[in-house]
């Protein structure tokens, strides 16, 4: 089988996902241009260069509906003989696109793909593209819905992780990711958003608050105690599927919970002859990917599962990997994976994620790998793996390995 | 077939009037449903008629649908019963949306009948369906009556259009409390929440000039114009995601997922909301018939309507004069007494209320003031009402007072000596036609008899507490007790306007015999390291207001251990209850008497107030390994329901509808169910007996298979089933 091969990673800074953020004053199309732009203008890739652009993106209605792939290849310096898919599942997208490319490439559908994803959240909101899932009564209650904040403070139920767990890793994502910025450790992938005349708009993540520390965090108040123990009560709904425990312990607010931003990243993908074809080296293979269903009311857990499932599948074990990037959509997500498997945590999320810098949800797939790949390369390492939880209870992983 | 009539007036108005013959209320017959529809044609038909009122000549407007009719499509349909029932219902939708339609041109929506409705007195469920399918409804103002749809509580949901109707006239959130729980409305807050448009001296006359001044724009329906939103957002549009979103969260941890009715209805209005008005009512009625052919829904109406009726009705009831209580001597004016008192004075029977000192006779009585107080306070009740029912009441210390009772209730201490005492002092007062009746809830009926010169006239009558609030009524026969007895107590219990059952005299009698089971196998639990959250969620998903820790807690820890001596005095070695001893007795050496003392398997506030369960508990570790919800779920019923078998099987209970009504009654047993001899059917007795066997061997003899449910596995067959073959044979 042929495999598949990383020959460039780029992502955007993140804007703040609100009326004030600095990207919001550009359309999720332009974004997804600027990085495709990057792509190909880094690589040199005239024409028909690559065989699709498989574009992840969570809420596609308003402009980011339509097929915003093709839109975005449209807007974009791309040739048009590239044509452009769309895909969603939910926060994994960015990733499921790298997947869905790296596995096109394997089979043998053509050589080169760009991969990746955007989410503009400060202008498409969350949740605007509706989700039978929530309030279709004969799925809601079926499935015992309940919304992912509600979740997370059922895994650290479940799993035991209190407040100050949280919160300490909500501090130390925040110095990781100021620490990382301070010695230039994404100047690689960073592609600075510049206006339509060239002048600057975002070179640095915006959503960051380096001075965080547990006394600051101790003062917000929790985000899903009302919804869970008022209106409209999910934490019964919780109980029904985990009725073992007596009630929920609600730990999460915005401060460990991942942030509302704006941003968009792009990952080249191809075989080794594509590359050589196009004068490119080769910086990892892909070694490996997984999906997988977890349950729907936890939902969250879905990254041990997923590891489980991409280890065994490949006759790996936890021990091989030397990164992780474990997307911190809640902390008590990233909690449970590093007590399952009992990983270190200095080497998980070593450059910060998304607590401190914020989850542009159809993007943050691909930026992790591409955070990993960066990372992997700086500090020598061999092989890195990168995992989301995603909504309605699934997994994904993506394996990397340095060539 | 006259529960319709048509009569047009001088003025061109057609007064269609539901009088059904022979009835106090109109109930909804298919044969009547047929009449509307042919006087509406006939009304639209005759250029002469301006328009339609619909009234009624009975007191109230409508009871509702005759219930009887949906189980008589179900047999008739056969094989295939979900065609039946659709089919019915969607015949019900045609007949009203040509009441609604009313003429009015499709396109033009022009050249259309006026069509009111007159609701002079209280109108429920298909009654209230026909009055929201009229253009206008003007209700009575006599406060009254009510308006409403209370199907949710016996299991279904309004399917004649009510529930596409109300919801798309104010909205999913707004129609909440009268859809998912069946309020019923008075004339005011009907019209408040859109149920009736005006309130009215006399609707007739209202409801005529209506119908003589209106337009046709006033009798097009909003969502038969183009360009309709739903009130309140369509479950995409923002506003109504959130409702949406929120509904199915609070039905879903309201009804603990076992109510399939709330279901069904939140979907219809769902699915229907997103489609054209005609499309919502197909859905609708694909949704009701998806809630009738749930067993459920028919397990519900049998013992929450039709059987709980026929019990009232005294369908146990031995065939002797009428019994009507005139004057009661209640013993005891501690809570159980003062509560009795209250509700015999309530329902208008004098009442000497007799206890050892005058400061506990009248604090008795000070209960009945204060209920009364709270009434007003209320606006149910009036001063003059308050000083009415307080003169029936008698409080004394002085046997003499109890001259000329026709019926005695002893609710004294609990004790065989205090008992057989005052049973002596009251028969050498009153007359020889007197019964004397204990509400004994531990001490058997025959023992306590010996005391009496007259057995034959000596019965159990066993209230729950708080008498007020709890409706059923345990009737308990001893060995001797006669007939005239037993009609005396039930023609008691239904003058206070409560439900009895009539069982044969053994240990705890029927209620107590299975719900102290269901508190031990709780506590069992506790001691064998299963999460104490996982016992009491597992009994709330059953469908059990309250789990039995919790349960143990209110009917109090001491009582417990009470009951569980005596129980082991009388059983010796075969007493099975050791392990729920160890449990019981710490508690109560702990000082954890339950709510009372705010301490017992939960923790309280200084104001009583539950918190969370008691951390101590933490002396029984939880396992590692913890059951299935499923096992703990089977455990907790099936300690109820072989009980419930096994007083069958034993004679104390004659008839299974008496068991059914009374255990949710009685101790709120998954009233989803049916009952735990509907449950049973429902589960299938060969589904049964497979559980039952696993469960005595690997937790014991307690859920040893009754010999009665085996045979029936082996015949496949069904409780009631069983009773119907017999009561023809």
């Amino acid at each position: 089988m042929t495999d598949a091969y990383i020959f460039d990673a780029v992502r955007s800074p993140r804007g703040k996902g609100r009326a004030d953020g600095a990207l919001h004053e550009v359309t999720s199309i332009r974004l997804s241009a600027l990085m495709l732009n990057a792509i190909k203008a880094r690589n040199g890739l005239e024409g028909h260069a690559v065989e699709d652009v498989i574009w992840g993106n969570v809420t596609q209605v308003g402009e980011q509906g339509g097929c915003l792939a093709r839109t975005a290849v449209l807007a974009s310096e791309l040739d048009q003989a590239i044509p452009g898919l769309a895909i969603n599942r939910f926060c994994a997208s960015g990733m499921e696109a790298v997947n869905l490319a790296a596995n096109q490439v394997r089979g043998g559908a053509g050589g080169g793909y760009i991969a990746g994803g955007v989410e503009m959240m400060g202008r498409v909101a969350m949740g605007s593209d509706g989700a039978a899932i929530a309030v279709d009564p004969s799925i809601a209650m079926n499935t015992y819905f309940v919304p992912q904040g509600i979740s997370a403070d059922i895994i650290a139920t479940e799993y035991g992780f209190s407040r100050d767990d949280a919160d300490a890793l909500a501090v130390e994502s925040q110095k990781r990711a100021a620490a990382a910025w301070a010695d230039n450790r994404f100047a690689k992938s960073m592609i600075e958003v510049k206006d339509i005349n060239g002048l600057p708009i975002l070179s640095r993540d915006e959503y960051m608050r380096p001075g965080t520390d547990m006394q600051s965090l101790g003062a917000l108040k929790p985000s899903f105690k009302d919804m869970g123990e008022v209106m409209p009560g999910f934490d019964k709904v919780a109980l029904m599927k985990y009725p073992h425990l007596e009630a929920i312990n609600h730990i999460h607010h915005a401060g460990n919970s991942s942030g509302i931003v704006d941003g968009s990243a792009a990952v080249l993908i191809g075989s080794k002859e594509w590359g050589e074809a196009h004068g490119l080296k080769p910086r990892a293979r892909i070694r490996a990917t997984a999906k997988i269903g977890t349950d729907p009311t936890i939902m969250l857990t879905g990254p041990v599962p997923v590891t489980e499932k991409i280890l065994k599948d490949h006759g790996m074990a936890i021990s091989d990997i030397d990164l992780f990037e474990v997307n911190e959509a809640f902390a008590s997500v990233v909690l449970r994976f590093m007590q399952a498997f009992d990983v270190d945590p200095s080497v998980v999320n070593v450059n910060g994620g998304s607590i401190a810098m914020g989850h542009p949800l159809g993007a943050t797939g691909a930026i992790i790998i591409g955070t990993l790949l960066d990372e992997l390369e700086r500090s020598d390492k061999e092989v890195g793996l990168a995992t989301l939880c995603i909504a309605s209870g699934m997994g994904a992983a993506t394996i990397i390995e340095r060539v | 077939m006259t529960d319709f009539t048509y009569e047009v007036d001088a003025d061109g108005v057609a007064v269609i009037t539901w009088d059904a013959p022979g009835k106090s209320m109109n109930v909804l017959t298919r044969e009547a449903f047929a009449l509307v529809e042919d006087h509406i044609d006939r009304a639209l038909a005759d250029d002469a008629v301006k328009g339609v009122v619909i009234t009624s000549g009975k007191k109230d407007f409508a009871g509702g649908m005759d219930l009887n009719v949906l189980a008589s499509i179900r047999e008739e349909s056969g094989e295939n019963p979900a065609q039946g029932l659709f089919d019915f219902t969607m015949n019900g939708h045609r007949i009203l949306r040509k009441l609604e339609r009313a003429g009015l041109d499709p396109k033009t929506n022009k050249g259309g009948k006026p069509v009111a409705c007159a609701i002079n007195g209280t109108c429920a469920g298909i009654g209230t369906e026909i009055a929201l399918a009229c253009h206008r409804r003007f209700m009575t103002d006599n406060e009254k009556a009510r308006i409403g749809l209370p199907e949710i509580l016996l299991g279904i949901f309004p399917g004649g259009g009510g529930t596409t109707r109300y919801s798309r006239m104010v909205g999913a959130m707004a129609a909440s409390p009268v859809l998912l729980e069946g309020k019923m409305l008075d004339p005011k807050k009907a019209k408040s929440a859109s149920l009736v448009d005006e309130v009215s001296a006399d609707p007739l006359a209202d409801a005529k000039a209506w119908v003589l001044s209106a337009g046709d724009a006033d009798i097009v329906k909003p969502w038969d114009v183009k360009g309709w939103k739903m009130p309140g957002g369509a479950p995409y549009h923002p506003a109504g995601f959130m409702t949406f979103v929120g509904a199915s969260a609070m039905v879903n941890g309201k009804t603990q997922g076992v109510y399939p009715a709330a279901k069904a209805l939140l979907s219809a209005v769902y699915e229907g909301a997103m489609v054209p008005f005609d499309t919502a009512l197909k859905i609708e009625a694909r949704w009701f018939t998806h809630v009738l052919m749930n067993p459920s829904s028919s397990a519900m109406i049998r013992s929450l309507f039709i059987n709980k009726q026929a019990l009232e009705k005294g369908a146990n009831r031995p065939d002797v004069a009428d019994q009507t209580v005139k004057k009661v001597g209640v013993l005891g004016a501690g809570m159980m007494g003062a509560g009795i008192a209250l509700v015999s004075a309530l329902a208008g029977i004098e009442v000497v209320l007799l206890d050892q000192k005058q400061e506990a006779a009248d604090k008795g009585k000070s209960y009945t003031a204060d209920y009364m107080d709270k009434g007003i306070s209320r606006k149910k009740a009036t001063p003059e009402k308050k000083d009415k029912v307080l003169s029936l009441i008698t409080a004394t210390t002085d046997y003499d007072a109890l001259k000329g009772c026709d019926l005695i209730v002893e609710a004294v201490f609990e004790d065989m000596g205090i008992k057989a005492e005052v049973t002596k002092a009251v028969e050498a007062v009153v007359g020889s036609d007197c019964i004397f009746a204990t509400n004994t809830s531990t001490l058997p009926i025959s023992d306590l008899a010996r005391a009496s010169q007259r057995p034959e006239q000596f019965i159990g009558i066993h209230f729950f507490s708080p008498v007020d609030k709890m409706m059923l009524v345990e009737i308990i026969k001893g060995a001797k007790t006669g007939d005239v007895a037993v009609a005396k107590a039930l023609d008691f219990v239904r003058q206070i306007r409560k439900t009895p059952i009539v069982v044969n005299d053994a240990r705890f009698f029927y209620a107590n015999r299975c719900i102290i089971p269901y508190i031990n196998e709780g506590i069992r639990m506790v001691k064998e390291g299963v999460a104490p959250a996982l016992i009491e969620n597992a009994a709330k998903m059953l469908g059990f207001p309250l789990g039995p820790l919790q349960l143990v807690d209110e009917t109090s820890i001491d009582l417990g251990v009470k009951i569980a001596k005596a129980t082991k005095a009388a059983m010796g070695d075969t007493y099975p209850d050791e392990a729920v001893d160890e449990v019981l007795f710490w508690m109560a050496d702990e000082g954890r008497l339950g709510r009372k003392a705010k301490a017992g398997f939960y923790a309280y506030d200084d104001k009583g107030k539950r918190q969370g369960l008691w951390d101590g508990l933490s002396k029984f570790p939880e396992a590692d390994d913890q059951p299935d919800l499923s096992e703990v779920q089977h455990r907790l019923m099936f300690a109820q329901v072989l009980e419930a078998v096994r007083a069958l099987e034993d004679g104390v209970l004659t008839d299974i509808r008496e068991g059914d009504v009374g255990a949710i009654l009685g101790w709120g047993f998954a009233p989803w169910s049916g009952g735990p001899f509907s449950w049973l059917d429902i589960l299938g007795a060969a589904r049964a007996v497979e559980i039952c066997d696993r469960l005595s061997e690997s937790h014991g003899e307690r859920f040893a298979t009754p010999e009665m449910l085996r045979e029936m596995a082996a015949k496949g067959e069904t409780f009631y089933g069983r009773a119907e073959a017999q009561r023809a044979a």
